[in-house]
C-alpha cells in the first residue's frame, strides 16, 4: 500500500475508524463528462464508446422514455431528492480503455483491487499450465472502474471453451449482432426509471455467452468499483446461456468511503435457453454511510432474468450489506415449460441503512416452479423490507412457489418489514408462503457466552445460523467471503 | 475452590438471593437441593454472570479469580461451566462448529493453541462415545429439534468436551428416563477428580445414587439453610422440605 497522497492517507484512517474496510480511494488521472444529463452527453458518452448507430438510437430512445417518468416511490425508503444534473455519467481512468493485455493496465488499478482483494493477475497461468490445470478453483474476473472495464483475466481459456466473457463494451465492438440481439429483451429500454436512466447512459458492465451444450470452465466474476467523486454508475450486464449451458456468476462491488451520497443504477440481464442454467451471486458490499447516515450509495437496481426454453433454470443468490438505500428486486420470468427460478437472500441493514428488497417470479409456462428464501437481518437504526411478487398467468398448470421469508432483529430502533404480492390466475398452483420474525434472544447470547464465546462471536455464530440455506447457496470460495462479511457489518450492532 | 460469602442478588428489582456462604473444595461434589423458586437457578446465572441478575452484596470466588467481576465468557474460559435448566436452541449453527468455537474461544482466552477441525472433530467423536450418544447429535443444529432427554445429553457432552474445573449443573436430571440418568451421570462421574467440583442442583435423591456428593445443601428462601453429608438427601426425600423449612421459619 503507498500512501501516495494525503487524501489516501485520510481516506484510510477514517475507514479503520468506521468499520469500512473497502472506502480508500485511488488517485488516479481520469477523465470526465462535463456534469449533467442531456442529449448532448449522451451523444458525448456514445462517441467515447464507439457505439455503433444502433445502440446511439436505443440510448436516445431511453432518454425521451425517462423523460417522461418519475423516479418511483412506492418503496419503504426515504432519501432527499436525487438531483440528476448534479452528477457525472462519465469518468474512465485516463489511458486507452479496454488494454489488450494486464501489462496494459495501471499499475495503480492493479494496487487498487489487490487491496480489495481481487487478483486480476493469472496467477496460475504465469505459473506455468500444469499449476493452472491443478488449481482447483479459478475464477475469471472482469474488473469495472467507474464507468470503465479495467480487465478481464483468463480470456483465452475461456474462448477455448467456446465462452465470451469481456467487457460489454468491448462485446458491442466484436461480438454487435449478438448485443443487439439480446440487449433489452429482458429489460427493455423503458421498463422503469432507473432502468431507462441506464440504458441511456450505461458505459460499461460485463458480457457472458455460453454457446449451445457448454458448461463454463470457471466461475466468472466481476468486480465493480465506484471511484470517482460525483459520479453515478450505470452498468449493464448481460449473460446469455443457449440451450444446455451453464454457468455460475458473482459479482462483487466496493466504493471510497464519501459525505456525498453516490447513485449507482445498474441492470442485469440473465437469458436462459431450453435446459440452460444460470446461477447468479452477488456480494453486495457498497460504502453504507457512516454510522450517522452521512454518504452512502444509492443503489437502484433493476435484474432480471428470461428462462425462455423448457426446464431451463435461473438462480439469483444475493449477500446485500452495503449502500445507504437498496432498491433491488432480482426476478424471474419462467416462461419456458418446467423452468425454474430459485432467489436467496440475505439482506443486511446496520446504522440508518435502508433496504427495500425482494424478488418476482412470473409464472408464465407450466408445470413451472419457483423458490424464495428471504433472511432479513436489521440492526442500529435500520429498515429491512423484503417485497416480493408471484403471478401465476392462466396457462401455468400446476406452477408451484415456495416462499420463506426471515426476519432477524437485533435491539429494538429497527425495523422489519415483509409485503408479499401473491396473484394467481390458475387454480391449480400451488403457492405457499411462510414468513418469520425473530430476535436475537438474550438466552441465546448467554448460552454462547457461558461457553466461552464473546459476543460479538456469539451474534455473528446466530446471524450466520439464520442465513445458512442462503450462504449455502453461494460458490464455495464465496461463502466464507460472505460470512466474514456479514461478521465485518455488524461488528459493534450489539451491546 | 469456590468461595461465596454472604451473596445477594435479585433480578428487576426483586431480591432472591438473601446471603448465601458456600464453599466447594477443588474435586468436591456439592448437591444443592430445595422447593421451586428458592433460587437456585438465580445462583447458577449469578455465578455465570448472566445480564439482568443484579449482584447487591457479597462476593464470589473461583481460584483466586473475582468471579463477579468478569464476563459472562472469561468465567468460562476460567473453567466455570453451566449445564442449563432449560437448554437454548441455535437454529442453523451446527454443534460441532459451535463447540469447536466455543472450545477455541476458550483456549485463546487462557493461550493455548486452538484445535484444528480434525483434531476437535476425534475428540468430539471420543467425547460421544464415550456418553453412548449417537453421532449425528455433533451434526444436527444446536438443541433444535432436541427431545428434553437429548437435550440434557448434550449439555453433558458439551462439559465433557469443555472440561470445566466448576461444573453447575441445574436439574440436568429433570426429566431424564433412568437410562439417560446412568449416562449422565457417569459422564459428571468420568469428570471427577482432584482438579474438578460441581454444584448439583437436583430435586430427586435418586441422580444422588449416581452421582455422590460430598456434602448436600438445602436452599430455601435464598439461602443455605441446612448443610449435611449424603445421608441428608435421603432425609429430604423421605420428609420433603416442610419439616426443614418449619426448622428455620
Ligand atoms: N427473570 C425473572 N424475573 C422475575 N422474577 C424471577 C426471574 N427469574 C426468577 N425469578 C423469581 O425468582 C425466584 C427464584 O427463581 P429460581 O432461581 O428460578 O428458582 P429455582 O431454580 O430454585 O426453582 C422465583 O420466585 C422466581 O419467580
Ligand atoms: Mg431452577
Amino acid at each position: 500500500m503507498s500512501p501516495s497522497s494525503t487524501q489516501e492517507r485520510e481516506a484510510l484512517q477514517s475507514v479503520t475508524q468506521s468499520g469500512y474496510k473497502w472506502g480508500f480511494e485511488t488517485d488516479i488521472e481520469m477523465e470526465f463528462a462535463p456534469q449533467g444529463l442531456s442529449e448532448e452527453i449522451i451523444r458525448l458518452i456514445s462517441a467515447k464508446k464507439g457505439d455503433p448507430d444502433w445502440l446511439l438510437a436505443w440510448r436516445l430512445e431511453a432518454f425521451a422514455a425517462w423523460r417522461k417518468m418519475e423516479e418511483p416511490h412506492w418503496g419503504l425508503l426515504h432519501y432527499p431528492p436525487i438531483d440528476y444534473q448534479a452528477l457525472r455519467y462519465y469518468a474512465a481512468p485516463k489511458r486507452k480503455p479496454g488494454p489488450k493485455s494486464l501489462d496494459e493496465v495501471d499499475p495503480k488499478l492493479l494496487e487498487t483491487y489487490a487491496k480489495l482483494g481481487i487478483p486480476l493477475k493469472e496467477q496460475a497461468v504465469l505459473a506455468g499450465v500444469a499449476a493452472e490445470t491443478e488449481a482447483p478453483a479459478q475464477i475469471a474476473v472482469d474488473a469495472v472502474f467507474d464507468s470503465v472495464s479495467v480487465a478481464t483475466t483468463f480470456r483465452q481459456r475461456l474462448a477455448d471453451a467456446g465462452v465470451i466473457f469481456c467487457s460489454i463494451s468491448e462485446a458491442i465492438r466484436e461480438h454487435p449482432d449478438l448485443v443487439r440481439r439480446y440487449l433489452g429483451s429482458v429489460v427493455p429500454a423503458g421498463d422503469n426509471y432507473f432502468a431507462a436512466l441506464n440504458a441511456a447512459v450505461f458505459t460499461d458492465g460485463s458480457f457472458v455467452f455460453v454457446p449451445r451444450g457448454v458448461r463454463c470452465p470457471m466461475e466468472l466474476s466481476t468486480y465493480f468499483r465506484i471511484n470517482a467523486r460525483n459520479t453515478g454508475q450505470f452498468e449493464r450486464t448481460l449473460i446469455v446461456a443457449e440451450p444446455g449451458a451453464q454457468v455460475s456468476y458473482l459479482e462483487g462491488c466496493t466504493a471510497p468511503q464519501r459525505d456525498e451520497n453516490q447513485l449507482h443504477a445498474a441492470v442485469v440481464e440473465l437469458i436462459a435457453e431450453e435446459d440452460a442454467s444460470i446461477k447468479y451471486s452477488t456480494v453486495q458490499n457498497w460504502y453504507p454511510g457512516d454510522a450517522e447516515g452521512k454518504g452512502g450509495v444509492y443503489n437502484f437496481v433493476t435484474k432480471r432474468g428470461d428462462c425462455r426454453g423448457a426446464r431451463a433454470k435461473i438462480s439469483w443468490t444475493q449477500v446485500e450489506t452495503g449502500s445507504a438505500i437498496t432498491w433491488k428486486y432480482p426476478s424471474c420470468l419462467l416462461r419456458g415449460e418446467g423452468s425454474v427460478g430459485e432467489f436467496y437472500s440475505v439482506a443486511v441493514t446496520t446504522n440508518h441503512q435502508q433496504a427495500d428488497t425482494g424478488t418476482k417470479m412470473i409464472h408464465i409456462g407450466a408445470n413451472t416452479t419457483s423458490t424464495i428464501v428471504s433472511k432479513g437481518i436489521s440492526a442500529g437504526f435500520s429498515n429491512n423490507t423484503y417485497r416480493g411478487q408471484v403471478k401465476v398467468m392462466p396457462r401455468a398448470h400446476n406452477a408451484h412457489n415456495h416462499t420463506q421469508c426471515d426476519s432477524l432483529l437485533i435491539g429494538d430502533k429497527c425495523g422489519a418489514h415483509t409485503v408479499p404480492y401473491i396473484e394467481s390466475r390458475n387454480a391449480t398452483a400451488r403457492l405457499e408462503h411462510e414468513a418469520t420474525t425473530s430476535k436475537i434472544a438474550d438466552d441465546q447470547l448467554f448460552y454462547c457466552r457461558q461457553r466461552g464465546l464473546t459476543e460479538e462471536d456469539a451474534v455473528n455464530l446466530i446471524v450466520n445460523g439464520f442465513c445458512k440455506e442462503v450462504l449455502k447457496e453461494l460458490p464455495m470460495e464465496f461463502a466464507v467471503e460472505a460470512q466474514k462479511l456479514l461478521a465485518v457489518s455488524l461488528e459493534g450492532s450489539v451491546g | 475452590m469456590l468461595e461465596i460469602k454472604g451473596l445477594t442478588a435479585g433480578v428487576e428489582g426483586k431480591q432472591i438471593l438473601n446471603g448465601i456462604d458456600l464453599v466447594v473444595p477443588s474435586g468436591e461434589v456439592h448437591a444443592i437441593m430445595g422447593p421451586n423458586g428458592s433460587g437456585k437457578s438465580t445462583l447458577s446465572y449469578v455465578l455465570s454472570g448472566r445480564d439482568g441478575y443484579e449482584v447487591t452484596g457479597g462476593s464470589a470466588s473461583f481460584d483466586g479469580h473475582d468471579l463477579l467481576e468478569m464476563p459472562p465468557e472469561a468465567r468460562a474460559a476460567a473453567g466455570l461451566f453451566l449445564a442449563f435448566q432449560y437448554p437454548v436452541e441455535l437454529p442453523g449453527v451446527n454443534n460441532a462448529n459451535f463447540l469447536r468455537a466455543a472450545l477455541n474461544a476458550q483456549r485463546r482466552a487462557r493461550g493455548e493453541e486452538e484445535l484444528d477441525s480434525v483434531a476437535f472433530l476425534k475428540l468430539a467423536r471420543a467425547a460421544t462415545k464415550k456418553l453412548s450418544m449417537a453421532n449425528d447429535l455433533l451434526r444436527r443444529n444446536v438443541n433444535v429439534g432436541f427431545s428434553g432427554g437429548e437435550k440434557k445429553r448434550n449439555e453433558v457432552l458439551q462439559m465433557a468436551i469443555l472440561r470445566p474445573k466448576l461444573a453447575i449443573l441445574d436439574e440436568t436430571d429433570s426429566g431424564l428416563d433412568i437410562d439417560a440418568l446412568r449416562i449422565v451421570s457417569e459422564g459428571v462421574n468420568a469428570q471427577r477428580g482432584p482438579d474438578f467440583s460441581a454444584l448439583v442442583i437436583t430435586h430427586y435423591q435418586r441422580l444422588l445414587d449416581y452421582i455422590v456428593p460430598d456434602k448436600v445443601h438445602v436452599l430455601a428462601r435464598g439461602r443455605i439453610v441446612r448443610t449435611g453429608g449424603p445421608e441428608l438427601a435421603r432425609e429430604l426425600e423421605e420428609t420433603g422440605y416442610a419439616s426443614v423449612l418449619a426448622e428455620v421459619a
